[in-house]
């Protein structure tokens, strides 16, 4: 047999649906204290993300680490026309250490869109999207995706301290109304947010929940949605090696009509029914 | 033009590269067209339904990771009305990885999985993260002997039998295996380790020890498969740590017939394309016709003319 045969031509018929690729950097800054953000170039197939799937990032070695996994970041923004995305991430440990190092004009290899991102329902008119956190960059992409299906977004971002909130100004832009708590104004608390929840109820403009990054935040918000028979997805967080379904690492238990199944995030999700989800 | 092709105890592959059990899923052909592999295996499944054990299940350590995922398995049925007729749309011979708690459990599941669409069976009997203290078959040669010599009896299909690294006497298991009816070895799965987070002083894996891979294990493995092909006469399938076509020829330089690679997969889903592409550059720079020729094709005696391989060194 030839290598030609044995070697079926690369690109003969078969077309990926998540690109793994060098992606050029075009910005990374810091956005606050904590969080930069990362503007990437990339191919049509890697740009062609949903709000709510993420990337695989091969982080490079920041001095003295060597991170060796590839770490998850959720989309933070997609603009498939000029083949850019973007990210919105936590300084925390070795992996995101060395993201920050990356400048313009220098690679980074990423592997994506991966996974199941947000649904929006064309019947729904109002939504509510309540994040925290590392949450606040994964809801940002709904923003533009409601606006785009003319649903309403109120957006309850949540941190520590107002200087830490993140993804207002691209709510605001996209015409949603945005709703800050904060530990440090002492209105972040699950009671505070249920009276936030409970007031918008009220007012008709909650057809749906959407949340990430807060297990306190994500039970308020299901015993709100059990009450009142109201629809919500929930981003969620796993440590993933392989992001491909392949390890089972990322695995969670998921509540299914009264059944524990365990589920893998990076596959079945990240992005599951609310209520499946056990917090 | 290089002739890929390798025999492995009964089944011809189109080339020696294929993905290690448990590191490789159907999600990989939405990256990388599988039908390049020359085999695919799938993770180890066992008869009994297992959840697999506590997060985290994954660490990061240098030069590679820790695992202990635990095998879980939603057992035979699954396996046969899912995982099988999914494959169905990829060309290269499906192999099933099996495990067990005992010798009769290997028999009866290697029975039960020879069925249409199995083109051999892997025996991972190599498991660290299935028995307490990471204890498992391959350690010692009687329990290797006995569990591969009851699956022999119970399937016709190809047998692999995959063996562990934790063990002092890998070369007499090695034998075991071959002289009990196993068709090939895979050498090997991974080094019992754990690690310990300084923060909480917990261990940095929910079942305490798993199983080390990545780059880390190669030279220890690459030692292993020497060992074993100078033991058996059975193909021997090199895994450990390979992550470009360099490793993977180091590894037929030392005795393997095959190669697979698992974690390099997790960082650069191409790895195992890249391996073959480069595999056939190397072959096709030195001349060599047929790519079964590097197996075991490691020079110890001295060279005549000064051997200037550390030149151009990489495939
Ligand atoms: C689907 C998904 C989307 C995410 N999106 C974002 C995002 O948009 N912005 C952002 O700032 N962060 C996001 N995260 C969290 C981000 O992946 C972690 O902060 C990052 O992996 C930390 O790596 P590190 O090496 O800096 O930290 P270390 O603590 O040194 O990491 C050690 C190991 O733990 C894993 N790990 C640590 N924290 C987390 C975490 N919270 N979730 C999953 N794995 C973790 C790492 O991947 C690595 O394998 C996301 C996580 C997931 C699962
Ligand atoms: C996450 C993970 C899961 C694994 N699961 C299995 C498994 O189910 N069965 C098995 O025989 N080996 C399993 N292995 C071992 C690999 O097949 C392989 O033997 C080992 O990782 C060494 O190769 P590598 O260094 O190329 O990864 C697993 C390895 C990893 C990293
Ligand atoms: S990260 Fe590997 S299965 Fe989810």
């Amino acid at each position: 047999m030839s290598a030609a045969a044995a070697i079926p031509a690369a690109c003969g018929g078969f077309r990926p649906r998540a690109a793994e690729e060098q992606a050029e950097v075009v910005a990374n800054a810091a956005v606050n204290a904590e969080y930069r953000h990362l503007v990437v170039s990339c191919s049509a197939l890697a740009a062609g993300a949903a709000p709510g799937q993420f990337y695989q990032l091969l982080c490079p070695a920041p001095p003295g680490e060597a991170p060796y996994l590839r770490r998850p970041m959720s989309l933070y923004g997609a603009d498939p026309a000029a083949r850019r995305i973007e990210f919105l991430y936590k300084v925390a440990g070795a992996g995101t250490r060395g993201l920050a190092t990356l400048r313009p004009g220098e690679t980074l290899q990423m592997l994506g869109p991966l996974g199941q991102g947000f649904r929006l329902d064309p019947a729904w008119k109002q939504v509510v999207a309540v994040g925290r956190g590392a949450g606040l960059a994964t809801l940002g992409p709904l923003a533009e995706a409601a606006q785009r299906a003319g649903i309403g977004v109120t957006a309850i971002l949540s941190a520590r301290r107002p200087e830490l909130v993140l993804s207002d100004a691209l709510f605001r832009a996209r015409g949603a109304t945005v709703l800050t708590v904060t530990d440090a104004e002492g209105t972040s608390g699950p009671a505070h947010v249920e009276r936030l929840l409970r007031g918008l109820m009220a007012e008709g403009r909650c057809d749906a929940f959407f949340t990430c990054g807060s297990a306190r935040l994500l039970r308020v918000q299901q015993s709100l949605a059990r009450a009142f028979g109201l629809p919500g997805q929930v981003a969620l967080e796993q440590q993933m090696a392989c992001g491909l379904g392949m390890c089972f690492c990322c695995v969670r238990d998921f509540n299914i009509d009264g059944a524990i199944v365990q589920k893998r995030v990076c596959r079945a999700g990240p992005v599951f029914d609310m209520m499946e989800a056990l917090p | 033009m290089t002739d890929l092709s390798v025999r492995i105890g009964g089944l011809t592959l189109a080339n020696p590269v294929m993905p290690a059990s448990g590191t490789f899923a159907e999600g990989l052909g939405e990256v990388i067209d599988l039908d390049r592999l020359g085999a695919l295996v799938t993770k180890t499944i066992t008869r009994e339904l297992r959840a697999g054990n506590p997060l985290p299940r994954v660490a990061e350590v240098t030069g590679g990771m820790l695992n202990a995922i635990g095998i879980p398995s939603q057992g035979v049925p699954y396996l046969l009305e899912e995982t099988l007729p999914l494959y169905r749309r990829w060309t290269p011979p499906l192999v099933v990885s099996i495990s067990a708690p005992t010798v009769e459990g290997f028999a009866t599941l290697a029975a039960e999985v020879s069925v249409a669409g199995v083109a051999a069976i892997e025996a991972n009997i190599s498991c660290p993260n299935i028995e307490e203290d990471g204890r498992a078959f391959a350690m010692r040669a009687a329990s290797t002997e006995a569990a591969v010599r009851q699956m022999r009896a119970a399937t016709g299909l190809p047998l692999w039998v995959k063996l562990t690294p934790n063990t002092g006497e890998i070369a007499e298991v090695a034998r075991a295996a071959e002289a009990a009816g196993a068709d090939a070895l895979v050498v090997a799965n991974t080094i019992l380790a754990m690690a310990i987070d300084l923060q909480t002083l917990r261990p940095r894996l929910g079942n305490v020890m798993g199983g080390l891979s990545g780059p880390a294990v190669k030279p220890i493995v690459l030692r292993q498969v020497y060992q074993c092909a100078r033991a058996v006469r059975v193909p021997i399938i090199g895994c450990g740590g390979i992550a470009t076509a360099a490793d993977a020829a180091e590894y037929m330089l030392a005795g393997a017939s095959a190669v697979q690679v698992g974690t390099a997969s997790f960082i650069n889903c191409h790895a195992m394309v890249e391996v073959i592409e480069g595999l056939a550059r190397f072959c096709e720079a030195r001349g060599i016709a047929r790519i079964a020729e590097l197996t075991g094709a490691l020079r110890q005696e001295e060279a005549d003319e000064d051997d200037l391989s550390w030149v151009s060194p990489a495939p």
